[in-house]
């Protein structure tokens, strides 16, 4: 259970964004490895690429889409934060932020599936 | 919460010598029951040997803060209606900080941190030297009154996630009080200050969750503070520390 003193929604923002923050950590590496595999092993990066035409793949890659949407749109946020003049509209922007978010992985994958 | 339940089970967190556990009372319910009220009637009709700390029971003090249900509150001004879950509370010493007894913590890390964020104001001129003129709708007066309302309790130090994890994070309270001072035109020391304040442990540890101004009993906001201290210690970077 999430202690009572998180439980607000910019304590939920900055969770959302240091999770979206390693979660893409961990993708990078790999998505780095596969691409050198175009100059490396093309056989085997065209087995992979085939492999990512399954459904459940489509869903992971939403789901990392919407990491790299939400971790970039929360990105903008923490810097409008920092250097502009301050607001007091500071979780309509953590909620426009996650909207965004949405909004650009699911256009992902509707033009994807 | 059911206000027909005529008694409050109550667990106070009790610790001597560093070796603590819950301990639960049934305390009597009252019309218009405060926090503070609740420990009180502990310790005068229950067990005498229960230590807190209170003193003006108004909400001026700053000295009765306490752990209310997992979070930080000012108890003499939180009123049991608002945050007992059913008929039950929790109440425990403040987060973040050293227990010495019972409810009672030891304050000294907290005020060690506004003397390293160089909070203190530094003169620029003597006592004989005329007032300095600061009308009330001067920018750096509006900016610093939004900060200076602060009651020293301890409240968003015990919320922050930053303070926990880092033993050296200067802390919301100290920030924003050298915030007020960064917007002091009459101060001498900005350059220190700003120095002290962007170090190891700075207001560059802040990670803008801003459980410090959700919490804070004055309705402060150290992270807006705390943000100013970002934009001013980038600035003063640009222009090479001039
Ligand atoms: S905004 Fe900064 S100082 Fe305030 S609780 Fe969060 S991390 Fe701590
Ligand atoms: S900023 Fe608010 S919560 Fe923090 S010490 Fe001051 S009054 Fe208490
Ligand atoms: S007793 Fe003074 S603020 Fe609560």
């Amino acid at each position: 259970m999430i202690r009572p003193h998180r439980t607000h929604a910019l304590w939920l923002a900055f969770i959302l964004h240091r999770l979206s923050g390693i979660g893409l950590a961990l993708f990078l590496p790999v998505h780095f490895y596969m691409l050198s595999l175009a100059l490396t092993d093309p056989d085997q990066l065209d087995g992979f690429l085939a492999f990512t035409d399954l459904l459940l793949v489509k869903c992971a890659e939403f789901g990392l889409v919407f990491l790299l949407a939400v971790h970039m749109f929360g990105g903008l946020r923490l810097m409008a934060l920092e250097f502009l003049p301050w607001s007091p509209r500071q979780k309509s922007y953590a909620a426009t932020a996650v909207a965004l978010a949405f909004f650009v992985s699911t256009g992902f994958f509707l033009q994807a599936v | 919460m059911d206000k027909t339940e005529a008694f409050l089970d109550v667990s106070i967190w009790r610790e001597q010598n560093g070796d603590g556990h819950f301990e639960t009372y049934q305390v009597p319910r009252r019309a218009n029951q405060t926090i503070l009220d609740v420990v009180a009637w502990v310790q005068q009709q229950a067990d005498p040997t229960l230590s807190y700390r209170f003193a003006c029971r108004v909400g001026m003090c700053g000295s009765c803060a306490m752990m209310v249900n997992g979070a930080p509150r000012w108890t003499c001004r939180t009123h049991v209606l608002k945050v007992a879950e059913g008929a039950s509370l929790e109440i425990a010493p403040l987060r973040n900080l050293p227990v010495i007894k019972d409810l009672v913590v030891d304050m000294d890390p907290f005020f060690d941190k506004w003397v390293a964020a160089d909070a203190v104001f530094a003169p620029s001129q003597t006592r004989d030297d005329p007032m300095a003129p600061i009308t009330p709708d001067d920018t750096m007066r509006i900016a610093a009154d939004d900060a200076i309302e602060c009651i020293n309790c301890a409240v968003c130090y015990a919320a922050c996630d930053v303070v926990a994890a880092n033993p050296d994070y200067l802390g919301p309270a100290a920030l924003n009080r050298s915030w007020s001072l960064v917007n002091d035109s009459r101060d001498a020391g900005q350059a220190e200050r700003l120095q002290a304040v962007s170090a190891v442990g700075g207001c560059h540890n802040c990670h803008s969750q801003q459980g410090c101004a959700k919490f804070c009993p004055n309705e402060l906001n150290p992270t807006l503070s705390i943000s100013g201290l970002k934009r001013a210690t980038a600035k003063s970077l640009l222009r090479w520390g001039r």
